[in-house]
């Protein structure tokens, strides 16, 4: 068993990062959301390892 | 550079997508007096790319990874301060909005998620150095993963396929930019019907050239899942390659199953062959590169892409008849591919006739560029072809450059190119480079291309054939038949 | 963080839960605690004369006339030089204060009770537009209105309030987001039903219809009159917050025209400052940037408590007075600062987000996460003290207030330390 169900599901997508594989998604009608995403903390590196010890 | 100018200007913590800026680039480099404009994110490897450019002064040398330069060479110190001057206007330039909610695009994954609260799917093509963590975060809320992303390290590669496993999702990438899952064309795919074949690919268009020549030939595709380039090294073990032959096999709807990668070691290869042992499924095996090997009984080796489709359609023999009427020629064969895993199967195609070829990305017993080859295959969808430019998939123009050179160079008997088509691909591939050609006076090489793509692409398959042939080049059925064809054109003293 | 989760949900339960009431108006020494003469409370986080701007530094002058400490502007700005003034932050007395946010005993505040936590908070009375203190006016006319609130307005106003019980303010923000105020740049809406609503009582305990009619159409005529009660209001509603183990959410922003500065719950009472930022906005004719004095102000709790910047998409006309743009723009403030926020208030909806509630509890983490800075919707003073206000917009919180924060949270929460 694989665990996997992501072959028998309808694709919903979050893009994150180019728009423009939203848009191509967008065209087929498959319901996608972009995310603008920019670098967490400004890219910092060490903000960024506090915000994963402080998440989820 | 001598009497050129290189400015360099920083632009602190500043951030674009890379294909935003890439676009801004390109409008920078067409004003007058500019040799080169690009605009980066000042990460080291980018750096590097920048100075192996010739486009890094010590100004931008003091960039960071989260500074954006602006790099022009110019021909006068003028012309390089104005195209400053208009890269910051470029970068100025309110971005569109697009899509509902008045325009509205959501910062955060979970208010992302908000929105569309069945997402299955992350795709991810952020730089690499920050893709693991997104991925991590779409995982742990239940998102499948297509990582286009590269750059990214391969522990991190790994830790990323291990969560997968454990949560049962599927982590395609990083560096997958290809897929089609229940129908649904991911990043640069193309729209084929569905149907019983099954893709596991360790390559963007060695996915898109099988499924379209199964397309075309009255097949269909159940799932097409990209593993990543590097999942079957031996670091990463083939981990996204043996869950998706798990989910295949299970799938219902799947009859055969098709393998596209590079040649693994022999230890994955191994691995891989034995799970494919205990399958009740037909598989195709296509390690381009690799010399056939033994297989289990469920399973056939093709050496090419187009042999794999052929083995996937139940046996049969694509594309007969083709025969371009072409005289021999004791000139040079000039490959310029879009498609990475194009340029591949050409060179082990002509690898097979017993010709040497030369590549920026030589397959096993190919020889790399400088060796005084006369054949030339080139990948121009390789880093050193991209720096700070779109890939030619999405730009054609940036292949317009090679071609030129290509059409007047008196060596040159035939050149061979690619036409990708499918989504997120430009939209009229074949149109720019009739337009080039229609530009160009005098004689010029025989040009024999493929088309990779399907009627129901954006791009529209037959039209786009149409629209080769009638700019008199020879349209193959398939790219391994045009490297046939390249093949049998090159005079037997040349071979 | 499992703990920081819950921590959060606290805090922002305490907002949600207060029960804010405009109780009284009395004089500030009469009623905070520790306000003698000699002490000036002030905007923003704690500063010395010295860093101090041309407009905190004008008013505090003026106030020293006010109070009869010194006779004259020049002796006063010698005292304030002295080092015998005691300047003191408002957060730190329980106050707070629009623009410089001066607070002097003489002068009368308003006092919001909580009635869920017992606890009180106090802002100063709003002196209308122009020439007035909170822009670093200091002449005579700015001090004889001061005058005026204590002797008249004050007064009147602790009558009225005593005689109805108090004025319960939940209900009031509630039906002013219906009505296209968003607290901090339009309170035209707020203004009128606190009119409506005091204007029995005002009547009832009035002893002269001429002063009475002084009295409404002081408020009549101030749009921004609501503002100071909304301010106490917000004080009164996060200082509850304070003091959460676990929690990142922010109890204060405040800004003193040299630094921006933020609380955090789990951080207790420690600020974390920046540089304040130039607010981007539109001017009045005659005036640009170039005149602009940068952020100031404690007017900044109306954002911590989710609204102002936060309630854009309630008041389509404030995204043009403050050069946001767009009513589509407007909305979209709003939710990109669901995107940093807890939760969403339920009681306070804003009709053209589908009632969707105000962004409430501003977590550090998200901020910092997604590059969003809170965004404020303020008032622009003159850089030159006395010129009053020169404009209106809209600036961010400096990131770097949040990336400190977040240091000295992980820190108390025992992560991330450097070895």
């Amino acid at each position: 068993m694989s665990g996997i169900n992501l072959l028998q599901s309808k694709i919903e997508v979050v893009n994150i990062g180019l728009p423009l594989f939203a848009e191509a998604l967008a065209v087929q009608d498959i319901p996608v959301v972009q995310v603008d995403w920019t670098p967490p903390a400004g890219g910092d590196e060490r903000l960024i390892e506090l915000l994963d010890l402080l998440s989820e | 550079m001598t009497g050129h100018v290189v400015r360099n200007q920083i632009r602190s913590g500043f951030y674009l997508d890379s294909v935003a800026l890439m676009r801004l680039s390109r409008e920078v480099e067409d004003s007058p007096g500019v040799i080169a404009a690009s605009m980066m994110i000042g990460t080291p490897s980018n750096k590097s790319l920048l100075e192996s450019a010739g486009l890094l002064s010590v100004e931008g040398g003091k960039a960071g990874p989260n500074d954006l330069i602006i790099a022009i060479r110019g021909e006068t110190a003028e012309a390089a301060d104005g195209a400053l001057g208009l890269a910051g206007e470029a970068l100025d330039r309110p971005r569109q909005s697009s899509g509902d909610d008045g325009g509205w695009i959501p910062r955060a994954l979970d208010s992302a998620i908000a929105m569309l609260p069945a997402a299955n799917m992350a795709i991810i093509s952020v730089p690499g150095a920050f893709a693991a963590r997104e991925a991590r975060r779409a995982m742990r809320r239940g998102l499948n993963v297509m990582m286009f992303s590269d750059n990214v390290p391969v522990d991190q590669e790994c830790a990323l396929k291990a969560q997968a496993a454990e949560l049962g999702l599927l982590m395609m990438g990083p560096d997958c930019g290809s897929a089609i899952i229940g129908g649904a064309p991911l990043g640069f795919a193309n729209a084929v019907p569905r149907g019983p074949v099954g893709i596991v690919a360790a390559s963007g268009t060695g996915l898109q050239e099988v499924s379209t020549l199964i397309g075309r030939h009255g097949g269909g595709i159940s799932h097409a899942i990209g593993v990543g380039g590097r999942d079957l090294s031996q670091a990463v073990g083939g981990a996204t390659t043996l869950a998706a032959i798990d989910a295949l096999d299970e799938d219902p709807g799947t009859d055969r199953i098709v393998l596209i990668s590079k040649p693994p070691s022999v230890e994955i290869a191994q691995r891989i062959f034995a799970r494919v042992a205990t399958s009740s499924k037909h598989f195709t095996i296509c390690f381009i590169g690799m010399d056939a090997s033994e297989l289990p009984g469920n399973a056939t080796f093709a050496p090419t892409l187009r042999a794999a489709a052929e083995d996937a359609l139940g046996g049969v023999s694509l594309g007969t008849g083709f025969d371009a009427d072409i005289p021999r020629s004791h000139n040079r064969v000039m490959g310029l591919f879009a498609g990475g895993t194009l340029c591949a199967e050409a060179q082990a195609i002509f690898l097979a006739a017993g010709i040497e070829v030369a590549s920026n990305a030589p397959v096993p017993g190919a020889s790399p560029l400088g060796h005084g080859l006369a054949h030339h295959l080139l990948d121009l969808g390789a880093d050193e072809y991209t720096l700070g430019r779109p890939h030619p998939m999405i730009d054609p123009t940036v292949r317009h450059r090679s071609i030129r050179e290509a059409l007047v160079d008196p060596g040159v008997a035939v050149l061979l190119i690619d036409m990708v088509l499918g989504y997120g691909a430009h939209d009229d591939p074949a149109g720019d480079i009739a337009g080039l050609l229609a530009g160009h006076d005098g004689p010029r090489p025989v040009i024999l291309a493929s088309v990779c793509g399907v009627e129901a692409d954006p791009q529209i398959y037959p039209e786009q054939v149409a629209t080769l042939e009638k700019a008199g080049i020879w349209v193959a059925p398939s790219n391994a038949h045009a490297a046939e064809r390249a093949v049998s054109m090159i005079a037997p003293s040349d071979a | 963080m499992e703990k920081i989760e819950q921590a959060n949900k606290i805090a922002v339960g305490r907002m949600l839960d207060s029960d804010p009431v405009l109780v009284d108006v009395r004089p500030a020494g009469e009623i905070i605690s520790g306000l003698a003469d000699g002490v000036i409370l002030h905007a923003g986080p704690p500063i010395g004369w010295d860093r101090m701007c041309g407009p905190m530094r004008g008013a505090i002058t003026g106030a020293i006339v006010l109070e009869g400490w010194a006779g004259d502007l020049a002796a006063a700005g010698k005292l304030a030089q002295s080092g015998d003034i005691s300047f003191q932050p408002n957060h730190h007395f329980d106050a707070v204060g629009p623009m410089t946010g001066l607070i002097t005993p003489s002068m009368p505040v308003m006092v919001v009770e909580n009635r869920k936590f017992g606890n009180r908070a106090f802002c100063t009375l709003n002196e209308g537009l122009g020439k007035v203190m909170r822009f670093g006016g200091n002449d005579g006319e700015v001090l004889n209105r001061l005058r005026w609130l204590a002797s008249d307005l004050a007064p009147a106003l602790s009558r009225a309030l005593a005689d109805r019980e108090g004025l319960p303010l939940k209900a009031i923000i509630a039906r002013g987001l219906s009505m296209g105020d968003e607290m901090h740049q339009r309170n035209i809406a707020c203004t009128g039903l606190v009119l409506r609503e005091l204007a029995p009582s005002l009547a009832r305990t009035s002893t002269d219809p001429e002063t009475l009619a002084g009295l409404l159409s002081f408020i009549g005529g101030n749009d921004q009159f609501f503002l100071n009660i909304a301010m106490a209001m917000g004080k009164a509603i996060m200082d509850p917050v304070r003091g959460v183990d676990g929690s990142c959410v922010v109890t204060a922003m405040s800004r003193n025209g040299t630094d921006f500065g933020i609380r955090v719950s789990g951080t207790g009472d420690q600020w974390f400052t920046a540089p304040v930022e130039m607010p981007n906005g539109l001017y009045f004719p005659g005036f640009s940037e170039r005149d602009a004095n940068p952020d100031m102000g404690d007017s900044t709790i109306v954002e911590t408590m989710g609204l102002g910047g936060f309630a854009m998409a309630a008041a389509p006309a404030v995204a043009g007075f403050v050069g946001a743009g767009s009513a589509g723009d407007a909305l979209n403030y709003t939710r990109s600062m669901l995107e940093i926020t807890v939760g969403r208030n339920p009681e306070w909806t804003i009709p053209a987000l589908d009632f969707t509630g105000v962004p409430t509890g501003i977590d550090i983490r998200k901020v910092l996460e997604t590059g969003l800075a809170p965004v404020i919707n303020t008032g622009i003073a003159h850089r030159e003290p006395g010129v009053g206000q020169v404009g209106a917009g809209i600036v961010r919180a400096p990131m770097a207030c949040f990336e400190q924060a977040l240091e000295a949270f992980a820190a108390g929460m025992g992560v991330g330390g450097v070895s």
